[in-house]
């Protein structure tokens, strides 16, 4: 039988160095819907578990003004729900979060721990890459912030280096004209893991993209930033030829595996239409702003 | 009895066991726990097809805070070469499925179990037992197991005189099918596969059990038979009946899987070894993994007709998945699918295919749902070639009062086409549909029927008169939904008492005589009429001791109203005497009140049941969403409306969930690879509409309120229907299931 | 193997504790709380079966590490009727028939309640997607939808 502790630090500090002194046999607990199902099946045993919750920043949401927002890793997807200001900021990347599981999981689940469980298909990650969110970590050797797409490194494993904690996401200032949105492909109409998530977040000016960033995800070890797909957006009036090359780039950029929640044809072939649909609400949302 | 005009047959009153269900305080199996109780486990097997040359056991017997361990050597033998039969399970295949014996058949099979202070230690003792395996290729689907190279399962099974997986065959004849197909204008023949799905219920296997001192077992757990667990428990650990005592604990679901034992013999020697009480809870991977499903099969039907519609002859193959040992429900394909209509020339095959898959277990109208998705999607085309409205069709061709069906019955009423009728008068049926109501999406509409046997069976029910003049009613079967409120409804009717004074529970095995299983949309039927019985007893005794108290005959006695009443001469003579007046004065006038009768009931005439669906598909992302469902079913007769609309709501949404998401997947090893509500995806309550129930009462003649039976007819219809409707959206027939987005997609990318 | 103390609130009323580190909120409940109202189906916050509120807020107690409760305000099944008044939902459960063999009530009304109370006027689509995380086997949800949009409107009269 073995024991394991558990620790609920007030500090960034405590639990970073509890964290860094249990040298990989600790868990970091946010929402603990990926972790607790982990560890009933066994995959997972830490032998530490660090409940971060009562840290201040990793629960807290700044309005940074200009449609900029600091969002701690740990802040559930329902609290954040609850902020009117970042609905209207970031109605893409908000609504990738209240994607996660049902609403039962949405009161723990957390976007720091959509990350940091690493799995391609993560709902928030596209989400976040589009957005161009920034993710500030915290580590035995100090601070540092790396975009979102920087940290997954392949399902379940993070580029984050030992006694390293994710602490918080900052979404940039946003531009008159700005909006994204998120879409997933699953078989259901909720309860389900994505077979094809796909967030877009466009800057429209005149009714030409002047910025756009493609986040894509479970179609690849990791979810991706399309740059392609961008690039065939921005400068364009959004004219079908425009978006069926970024529909085309995704595709392309996709390279996904045959398993039991979709298949590799599939995939590919939704990524494509997704982009399509993805685009056309994200413009809608930024013609309005 | 057939009076419409009813207080309380026919109401929706609220249930007896109502409120307990709402307040969290009714107990289910899982929520039971016994003095100096101990924690059980089941060691399962890794391998999906395993010779066991041996198990060790006694490192984990060794290990601090095991009690007891135990193999398939702990159990009663039956040897393969004879067949011991309760009811149609054969218990040389149910002792071979609580624990393997010879060989491990599927991944997770038992293999072993333990018993020790916590259910930590009992995993961790799991991990000691030392098996030896010798791996053997696996084999998972139909097509793989019916080749001729193909890894066999048991050698003793012989087809056609060779080594075969196909372990049992089922035909029905009537006519001459060449000459039937001779005489067609259109001869459709079509293949199809759907694949296993299971049950679904949210409450998963669970058992507390005693072993005493004394010999004597109590079994608390839930099942849908607590007569069933105490016979199998007993055929399978050796111990005599009248020492085990199964006590029905509230069953959160079972659609058939809980007709059969998983836990309790294991549990029962468990105890027995340890001396200690014993729980054992499944987890839902245990659930998905080793327990149910219902099979998967390969289907290929043929129908013949004339130009006008008349079905002239038909032919069925169906080949159904038994799991690791024998056992596929074949009369449920086999006998259904041809069943509503009057086909003079039909060939039907069933062909029970063992592969290295758990045991399947009933699901709601066995086989029958297979079955009416190959035979009423080839119908459909049939009508579509011919030009002909799909239900006019199905109405010309219904069999008749009088026609011997295929499976040997002789119809009495046969109410197919007033289900028919139902349809085709529903506003559904007429509405308008715009089936192209945005770029990229595509509606449409489908119909399908489907026929079950239903079924009668033993049935034991007391009824007691309490000393303040109430009524308390003991049935002998496990309340799957709502039993208890319909039971509730016809005694205050034949009491002729409020409802409120009526109570309904359910006895254990050593209260209530022998009943049979709930299942086979007979406990409704049954239960009634036995609770009937009971109550004509009870108000004979009722009005005994009126006219004892009057000194008149009893003949000259009435129950009305819940009162005995002077009649003919002596109308008015006395002041009528309530049922409270007489329980107060039972025990001066001959002592207790109250009846039980136990009765073989019989007269359960079929189900019929006809649906109309509108779908939506997404057709870039293969997406098909049910936009509209009404479901239209002869109940015969609806003692509670609500809990027979419940019925057929939920079985129309499990086949909603069976045509379009869920299935078994498995991996190359052999294991199942979705063996979790996540992947195993069953319909959300976002993911259907409301389901309109047209119930439809045609009286059954044979039942003294006329009921039919509900439970298993609704599941019939929907897979056809659904694919019917996907076929006028997008032009294009699939035959296989589930229709799930990849696979849409991929048959809309064909050329 | 040590067991932490967890000093929390059940119902409204002061709970203590003892619990593994590993056990979830759902086995302390079940287990040596007795609250066994509140039910498992699958253990990984699938099926809703164990629903309970945490600071008033819906989650899947078996999401949930039982030392997690400390210093929190727990609402479960068992106490979502005032004494023999029932709430509204399970008075309207009962009449309109919207359980059949019971497993997922517990849950389902929880997440009704919650629904309820920061939705009071809830179309059908928005109770549809707000119960997706209960599932429910036996009634192919018809009847618990339509119990929950008529509480809602009765609970909308009664409050004017």
């Amino acid at each position: 039988m073995t024991d394991i502790r558990y620790l609920a630090p007030n500090t960034l500090d405590e639990a970073v160095s509890a964290f860094a002194a249990a040298s990989g046999a600790a868990s970091i607990l946010a929402g603990g819907t990926d972790l607790l199902v982990q560890m009933r099946a066994g995959v997972r045993k830490p032998g530490t578990i660090i409940d971060i919750k009562k840290i201040p920043a990793l629960t807290a949401i700044e309005d940074l003004g200009g449609g900029a927002f600091r969002i701690g890793a740990a802040v559930s997807g329902a609290v954040l729900a609850e902020h009117m200001g970042f609905a209207k900021a970031w109605p893409g990347v908000l609504e990738a979060i209240n994607l996660i599981g049902s609403k039962q999981v949405q009161g723990r689940a957390s976007p720091g721990g959509n990350l940091c469980n690493s799995s391609p298909a993560g709902d928030s990650v596209p989400a976040m890459v589009a957005a161009g969110a920034v993710v500030t970590i915290q580590g035995p050797n100090g601070k540092r912030e790396v975009p979102v797409e920087a940290v997954p490194a392949g399902p379940g494993r993070t580029t984050l280096a030992p006694g390293e904690i994710v602490v918080s996401f900052t979404f940039p200032v946003r531009p008159k004209g700005a909006s994204d949105a998120y879409l997933r492909m699953i078989p259901r109409t909720e309860m389900d893991i994505a077979v094809v998530g796909l967030g877009v977040n466009l800057t429209m000016e005149g009714g030409v993209v002047k910025a756009a960033r493609v986040g894509l995800g479970a179609v690849a070890p990791t979810v991706l930033l399309v740059e392609g797909a961008a690039k065939a957006l921005i400068g364009s009036r959004l004219e079908d030829a425009a978006v069926e090359a970024a529909a085309a780039a995704c595709r392309a950029a996709c390279k996904p595996i045959d398993d039991k929640r979709g298949t590799i044809a599939y995939r590919t072939k939704v990524a494509g239409v997704l982009l399509k649909r993805v685009v056309a609400i994200a413009a809608a949302r930024a013609g309005g702003n | 009895m057939n009076d419409m005009s009813n207080k309380w047959i026919g109401a929706r009153t609220i249930r007896p066991d109502g409120a307990d269900k709402v307040t969290g305080r009714a107990t289910y199996s899982a929520d039971n726990t016994m003095p100096g109780m101990i924690w059980g486990k089941v060691l399962r097997s890794p391998h999906a097809h395993a010779v066991i040359r041996s198990i060790d056991t006694s490192k984990a017997e060794a290990l601090p805070g095991v009690k007891a361990v135990v193999t398939a050597k702990d159990f009663v033998d039956f040897p393969i070469d004879k067949s011991v039969m309760l009811g149609i399970q054969d218990m040389r295949w149910m002792a071979r499925n609580i624990l393997a014996k010879e060989k491990a058949l599927f991944h997770g099979h038992p293999v072993a179990a333990v018993a020790a202070i916590s259910e930590e230690v009992a995993a961790e003792a799991c991990k000691l037992i030392e098996v030896d395996y010798e791996v053997l290729p696996h084999v998972i689907e139909i097509e793989d197991a019916i080749k001729p190279d193909a890894p066999i399962l048991h050698d003793w099974v012989r087809h056609e005189g060779k080594p075969s997986n196909i372990a049992g065959t089922m035909v029905l004849k009537a006519g001459d099918i060449e000459k039937g197909f001779a005489e067609a204008d259109i001869v459709v023949e079509r293949t199809f596969t759907t694949r296993p799905v299971h049950q679904g219920y949210i409450e998963p296997h669970a058992c507390t059990v005693s072993h005493a001192a004394d010999g004597r077992v109590t079994i608390w757990s839930s099942s849908q038979g607590q007569f069933m667990v105490r016979a199998m428990t007993s055929l399978l650990t050796g111990i005599p009946q009248s020492n085990i005592r199964a006590i029905p604990a509230e069953i959160g679901g079972g659609f058939g899987a809980k007709t059969i034992v998983y836990l309790e013999p294991v549990a029962v020697m468990l105890s027995k070894k340890s001396g200690r009480p014993v729980k054992i809870v499944m987890t839902r991977d245990e659930v998905q993994r080793a327990t149910g499903p219902a099979p998967g099969s390969l289907m290929t039907v043929k129908i013949g007709a004339k130009k006008d519609g008349t079905l002239v002859a038909a032919q069925g193959t169906f080949y159904l998945q038994a799991g690791g040992l024998p056992g596929s429900p074949l009369r449920g394909p086999v006998g259904c699918s041809f069943a509503a209509y009057a086909i003079p020339n039909v060939l039907s095959t069933g062909y029970d295919v063992v592969s290295n898959r758990s045991k399947v277990a009933a699901y709601r109208a066995p086989g029958a749902p297979h079955g009416a998705f190959a035979t009423e999607s080839v119908l459909d085309e049939i009508a579509e070639k011919l030009g002909l409205d799909p239900l006019d069709m199905r109405v010309r061709n219904s069999a008749k009062p009088g026609d011997k069906a295929i499976y040997g019955a002789t119809f009495g009423d046969v109410t197919f086409v007033e289900t028919m009728d139902a349809i085709r008068k529903h506003p559904h049926y007429k509405a308008p549909l715009d089936k192209n109501p945005r770029p990229g999406v595509k509606r449409g509409r489908g119909v399908a029927s489907g026929f079950w046997y239903n079924a009668g069976g033993e049935s034991s029910v007391q009824v007691n008169i309490t000393e303040d003049g109430n009524v308390v009613v003991t049935t002998g079967h496990p309340d799957v939904g709502g039993s208890r409120a319909s039971i509730a409804n016809v005694v205050a009717e034949l009491m002729g008492i409020d409802h409120s004074r009526v109570n309904v529970i359910i006895g254990d095995t050593q209260t209530i005589g022998f009943s049979n299983l709930t299942g086979g949309s007979r406990v409704t039927f049954a239960s009634a009429m036995v609770a009937t019985a009971s109550c004509e007893k009870v108000v004979g005794q009722l009005k005994e001791r009126a006219a004892k108290i009057w000194k008149i005959d009893a003949e000259a006695v009435k129950w009305e109203d819940g009162m005995a009443l002077p009649a003919g001469d002596n109308a008015g003579k006395f002041p009528p005497l309530s049922l409270k007046e007489l329980a107060a004065k039972a025990n001066e006038m001959g002592g207790p009140i109250g009846a039980q009768v136990q009765l073989n009931t019989t007269g359960a005439d079929p189900g019929y049941a006809t649906h109309c669906v509108d779908v939506e598909v997404d057709v870039d992302l293969g997406i098909i969403r049910v936009l509209r469902y009404t479901a239209a079913q002869d109940v015969g007769r609806a003692l509670h409306p609500s809990y027979v609309e419940g019925q057929i709501q939920g079985g129309v949404v499990q086949g909603i969930g069976w045509a379009l998401s869920e299935e078994y997947l498995y991996d190359k090893q052999g294991r199942v690879d979705n063996a979790s509500f996540l992947d195993y995806r069953m319909p959300v309550c976002s993911d259907v509409p409301m389901i309109e129930a047209v119930v439809v009462e045609i009286p059954n003649s044979k039942h003294p309120q006329g009921v039919r039976g509900v439970g298993e007819a609704p599941i019939v219809p929907p897979l056809a229907a659904i694919a019917n409707a996907v076929h006028d959206a997008l032009g294009k027939r699939f035959y296989a299931l589930p229709m799930s987005p990849p696979k849409v997609t991929a048959r809309m990318d064909e050329a | 193997m040590s067991k932490m103390h967890v000093t929390t609130t059940i119902n409204g009323e002061p709970v203590e504790f003892l619990a593994d580190v590993s056990s979830t909120l759902l086995d302390a409940l079940r287990g040596s709380l007795g609250l066994t109202g509140t039910k498992e189906g699958c253990g990984t916050g699938d099926c809703g079966a164990c629903s309970v509120t945490v600071d008033g807020r819906l989650m899947c107690s078996c999401l949930m590490l039982a030392v997690e409760a400390e210093g929190k305000s727990i609402g479960t099944i068992e106490g979502m009727a005032q004494g023999d008044h029932l709430h509204p939902l399970q008075q309207k459960f009962l009449e309109m028939a919207a359980l059949q063999c019971g497993i997922c009530t517990p849950g389902v009304l929880i997440s009704a309640r919650a629904l309820l109370e920061k939705n009071p006027d809830p179309t059908e689509e928005e109770v549809r997607f707000g119960l997706a995380g209960n599932l429910c086997r036996c009634t192919g949800y018809d009847k618990i939808v339509r119990a929950v949009l008529e509480t809602a409107a009765d609970m909308r009269e009664s409050a004017r």
